[in-house]
């Protein structure tokens, strides 16, 4: 297929993925900040756009994180490219690029959650709750990628829109636990108390993950378990171990219909290993944040090698 | 005469370039002013692309260059046995009618400074007219480097007084438009002899249409025109046009050029 | 000025419908008023969902804008499109007989029937294509011809065009809609297909790669992207084709060839459908700040290395200057008479002629030479007096950029209007295919003036369209 179509397809997913994302995060925000402050209620959202990277050019544009204006920043505001709305705009119009790449399940999917979304930007901003915005975003992402799985074609195309799906989602499940350990909760006295406890159910629940967790688990809500789950849990659909099995699995895809491997076949199977052949005491061990930063840098390269090999159409 | 040419054109980039792709103009003209002993040109680390003759009797060469690469040579070498034909363009195979380059480009437009030019030269005969024309542009553009640039137009030219060989080009094109005579750019290379009259080894100079004699060139920088010092290799509406190399990088930065050109007389 | 209704003879007690509409008659009568209001509604519906819409060119505001679909269809009977298909057909290869000429000998030229100027000092003619002869001979693979009609015999060509005419997704779509709405209808007339289009326009594709390609020819359909009002249609025409739909980044000259960028590496490209102008081509070539294009492509094109549809340079033949000369064409390269007519044209260019148009303009339609979309025209009866004197000074100030006509008292067709069913001016524009061979498919697009009265049918002038019939035999 052309390069750019894959590119088109590869990007649909990684920013429905990103959307879902920033709405798991703004709802983590809201509850957080309904607890007894730690360190002062604005300091957790501004841990909040720290952790989603977005905090300079937030300040930038508002100064001081208020819970309003980072709603608006996060969710409506069209000079933050990873805002729900830049998202849902900029994956409609990947889709109607590829328009014919796509089933009319699928594109009717992006097109609804964009045309509800110009409703939304156009409604009076007292009228609209985060819950509920948080629960449409979530809704809208499950949608399209429902069409994707129930309607696409099994080609190279659908491929490279999971390959999109799994890169975007390690890498947003290793930042949203970045938040919690390292920027939430830094000092060490906390590990433990019920603030911490709270605030690791707080991600679960954000991750859709909380009743899940409680039935593999069962029992305490401790670190190593949320590493565990969010890790190295194969069943677990956001962990680390389950994206990389699906790059791993989709790109082997793409090199048999091609027939010809790339480096990125490879740097998916080291990326998996990595997560298959550790365990939460190593991981503990080496530093969750310097793990996980080690894994968003290692995701980051791989999709620089899925670039060159097959969305930027220079491979000769 | 014969004449041997060495022309290298440098590209360098301050980042790789991800690809070339170029479009030549480089083959001396077969006409019966001059015959080619030998001749080539080279791309370094460049495909030979398509090639073919364009209506105009040019031929064009395409090359493409697979990056990445972070510098270019182009190198013209080779010798032209070259006759005086004072001017005329005689035993050219081209298809391309003459009425055609009537039609302006903005190089080569006549504004009323250019029409009021053009009113000033005059002969009993298109080719007296001519040669008036050239003398008139050559009397009214001073040769002076380093004024002009490459996207000057006659017009300005005029309104500076000066420029190079082509403003001098472009504004013959536009005189004789305004007097109803086709003309057009021809680019080359030009021989300069000890005496230092001539001024530029890779030249441009113009050729217009007359009744009865076809294309002539004229050559309003050295008031002359083109005899057995003169290469002939493509013609177009204006300088861009009639480029003999023109080219798009791919990605890379900026783009620093350097060209030699040295013509010299073979021994026979 | 009396006009031609396509369904009713005369009026009143005397009213008569004419044949090829004798079925609609019932189906206009049994059609109560809330049934159509339901069926409009869910005719833009679908519109809308296939995501055919329409952007106009600088005005800005919706990108999304639907174009007015009118469900009372346009019927033609067999025999009155056979003269059409004839006359269609005639013109194209007149056309592509010219194009060659004039990038060749200029035989027309030097006959001395038609002026040297008009062709060689065009905008359009093209230099850098002189003296190439394009696969099978053939410049406009896609003539879209625009037709109106003023009385049961009566056709003019209101102009050619020959780069890359539009709207045939309109006509497309307007069938898949009629058929999925009013299955009956079409079980009860006998209606010719015009589901055939995209397999005769790959295959007419297909019939000019170049000789160096062997075997299946990849085709391609280029595109200056998806701002562009008419993406929709490119993005169609590849899926009914089942070939890419490339932009110029998604091409790149290697060598002798052109090249995609794919997933899999390289894959060489044979034939391009473009649609983009020549200027926008090859930045080598042509506008050198053009981030449109595909550098080198020309080389590779005038060397026999990929076929461009249509060829660069087709443009000249449908200048508004040139199509005067039609006719002439036709008995030139064919040595038949004309069976379309022009309309009468008058060139504000010429003197005699600018002083009749200058006298009559508030009876003429003034077009600008260049122009395309019903921007820039005037329509002499239909303006004020203020209108008419703002244009008069527009043509004194540049006359060769102007051409004028008659007002010709258009043919009309019921359209559903607010108040029931009204007749509204339309004109028609069918597609003929050129390559191996010269293909029609039977029927085309047809544009109304939904203003009452109105003789403008653009669609950036409030023009919608209609399912245009032929009738089988």
């Amino acid at each position: 297929m052309l390069s750019r179509t894959a590119d088109n397809l590869y990007w649909i997913a990684r920013y429905m993925e990103r959307a879902d994302t920033i709405a798991r995060l703004l709802e983590v925000g809201s509850r957080i900040s309904l607890l007894p402050s730690a360190h002062g209620y604005r300091s957790e959202w501004d841990s909040l756009l720290q952790a989603s990277g977005l905090a300079d050019a937030f300040a930038k544009k508002y100064g001081d994180p208020v819970q309003r204006n980072i709603e608006s920043f996060l969710f409506f505001d069209h000079d933050n490219p990873s805002s729900v709305a830049s998202c849902f705009k900029a994956a409609r119009e990947n889709g109607r690029i590829v328009r014919t790449a796509l089933t009319s399940q699928v594109w009717d999917a992006l097109n609804t959650a964009f045309q509800e979304l110009k409703a939304l930007e156009r409604a009076e901003r007292s009228t609209l709750e985060l819950g509920r915005l948080t629960d449409w975003v979530m809704r809208h992402a499950a949608m399209v990628r429902g069409a994707i799985d129930a309607t696409l074609l099994r080609n190279d195309g659908f491929n490279f829109l999971n390959v999109g799906y799994y890169l975007e989602r390690g890498d947003n499940t290793a930042r949203l636990m970045d938040v919690k350990y390292y920027v939430l909760l830094p000092r060490v006295d906390f590990v433990g108390s019920g603030l911490d406890n709270y605030q690791w159910t707080t991600l679960l629940r954000a991750m859709g993950a909380q009743r899940a967790f409680h039935s593999a688990y069962g029992g305490a809500v401790t670190a190593a378990k949320i590493a565990d789950f969010l890790i190295l849990n194969t069943q677990s659909p956001r962990s680390l171990a389950t994206c990389s099995a699906g790059l791993v699995n989709h790109l082997t895809r793409v090199a048999k219909a091609y027939g010809r491997e790339t480096v990125a076949q490879e740097q998916a199977r080291a990326l998996l290993a990595e997560v298959e052949g550790t365990t939460v005491d190593a991981i503990f061990e080496e530093g969750l944040h310097e793990y996980l930063t080690r894994y968003i840098r290692d995701a980051a390269d791989l999709a620089l090698a899925i670039n060159d090999a097959y969305l930027s159409g220079e491979m000769r | 005469m014969r004449l041997t040419v060495d022309h290298v054109t440098r590209y360098v980039y301050d980042r790789p370039v991800r690809s070339l792709v170029q479009s030549h103009r480089l083959q001396p003209s077969v006409f019966a002013g001059q015959k080619v002993v030998d001749w080539s040109v080279t791309v370094s680390g460049g495909q030979k692309g398509a090639a073919h003759k364009d209506g105009a009797g040019d031929l064009v060469q395409g090359w493409t260059v697979a990056g990445p690469v972070s510098e270019i040579v182009v190198a013209v070498r080779g010798t032209v046995e070259t006759v005086d034909l004072t001017g005329v363009l005689r035993g050219f195979k081209e298809i391309v009618a003459p009425d055609c380059y009537l039609r302006g480009t903005t190089p080569t437009r006549a504004d009323a400074n250019l029409a009021a030019l053009a009113a000033t030269a005059d002969g009993a005969t298109p080719l007296d007219l001519a040669h008036s024309l050239s003398a008139v542009v050559a009397d009214a553009i001073t040769y002076k480097p380093g004024v002009t640039h490459a996207h000057t137009t006659a017009a300005e030219a005029l309104a500076l007084g000066v420029g190079v060989c082509q403003d001098h080009a472009h504004a013959m094109i536009a005189v004789a438009r305004v007097r109803g005579i086709a003309g057009r750019y021809v680019s080359g290379y030009l021989f300069s002899d000890s005496d230092g009259q001539a001024h530029e080894a890779a030249h441009a100079w113009a050729e217009l249409h007359l009744p009865g004699l076809g294309w002539v060139g004229f050559d309003p920088a050295n008031r002359t025109c083109p005899d057995d010092r003169y290469i002939r290799l493509g013609s177009g509406f204006d300088a861009q046009d009639a480029a003999p190399i023109r080219g798009i990088a791919r990605g890379g930065g900026k783009e620093e050029m350097d060209v030699t050109v040295a013509i010299l007389q073979a021994a026979q | 000025m009396t006009q031609f209704n396509e369904m009713y003879l005369g009026q009143g007690q005397s009213q008569s419908v004419r044949s090829p509409y004798a079925r609609l008659q019932d189906w206009v009568a049994a059609m109560p008023q809330e049934l159509r209001s339901l069926k409009q509604a869910e005719a833009e519906a679908l519109f809308r969902r296939i995501g055919i819409t329409f952007a106009v060119y600088g005005e800005g505001g919706d990108p999304d804008r639907l174009i007015p679909f009118d469900m009372f269809p346009r019927v033609f009977a067999a025999a009155e499109w056979a003269k059409l298909e004839k006359g269609i057909k005639q013109r194209a290869r007149a056309l592509n007989a010219f194009l060659v000429d004039v990038y060749g000998r200029g035989e027309i030229i030097r006959a001395g029937r038609i002026p040297a100027r008009l062709v060689y000092q065009n905008e359009a003619y093209e230099k850098a294509v002189a003296g190439f002869v394009p696969p099978k001979g053939v410049y406009s693979h896609i003539v879209g011809v625009d037709i109106v009609r003023t009385g049961p015999d009566e056709f003019f060509v209101l102009e050619d065009n020959c780069r890359t005419p539009s709207g045939v997704s309109y006509m497309l779509e307007s069938r898949e809609i009629m058929m999925r709405m009013f299955p009956d209808l079409f079980r009860n007339n006998r209606i010719e297909p015009v589901d055939g289009y995209s397999e005769k326009l790959r295959r007419t594709l297909a019939s000019v790669a170049p000789k160096k390609c062997k075997g299946e020819p990849t085709v391609v359909i280029l595109t200056p992207g998806h701002f562009n009002s008419a993406y929709y249609e490119h993005s169609l025409l590849a899926d009914l084709m089942g070939v890419e739909l490339v932009e110029g980044q998604d091409l790149f000259v290697d060598g002798e060839y052109c090249w995609m960028r794919t997933t899999e590496g390289p894959r060489r490209v044979d034939v391009i459908y473009r649609r983009i102008d020549d200027a926008y081509l090859d930045p080598l070539c042509f506008r050198p700040d053009s981030m449109l294009g595909i550098p080198g492509l020309m080389d590779v094109y005038r060397s026999g290395g990929v076929s461009i549809c249509s060829a660069p340079g087709a443009g000249v033949a449908d200048d508004k200057a040139v199509y005067t000369y039609v006719p002439e064409m036709v008995r030139f390269y064919l040595g038949e008479e004309p069976i379309l007519k022009n309309v009468p044209t008058w060139q504000c260019g010429k003197s005699d002629d600018l002083k009749y148009v200058l006298d009559q303009l508030p009876e003429l339609v003034v077009k600008e030479v260049h122009g395309s979309g019903g921007y820039g025209m005037l329509v002499g009866p239909k303006c004020s007096r203020e209108e008419v004197e703002r244009f008069r000074a527009k043509i004194v100030e540049n006359p060769g950029n102007y051409i004028a006509q008659p007002t010709l008292a258009l043919s009309s067709v019921p359209t559903f209007v607010e108040e029931g069913v009204a007749p509204r001016h339309v004109d028609l524009r069918p597609y003929c295919l050129v390559g191996e061979r010269i293909e029609l498919v039977p029927g085309g697009l047809t544009r109304v003036a939904l203003k009452e009265g109105s003789l403008v049918v653009n669609s950036s002038q409030g023009g919608g369209v209609k399912d245009t019939w032929v009738l089988a035999e």
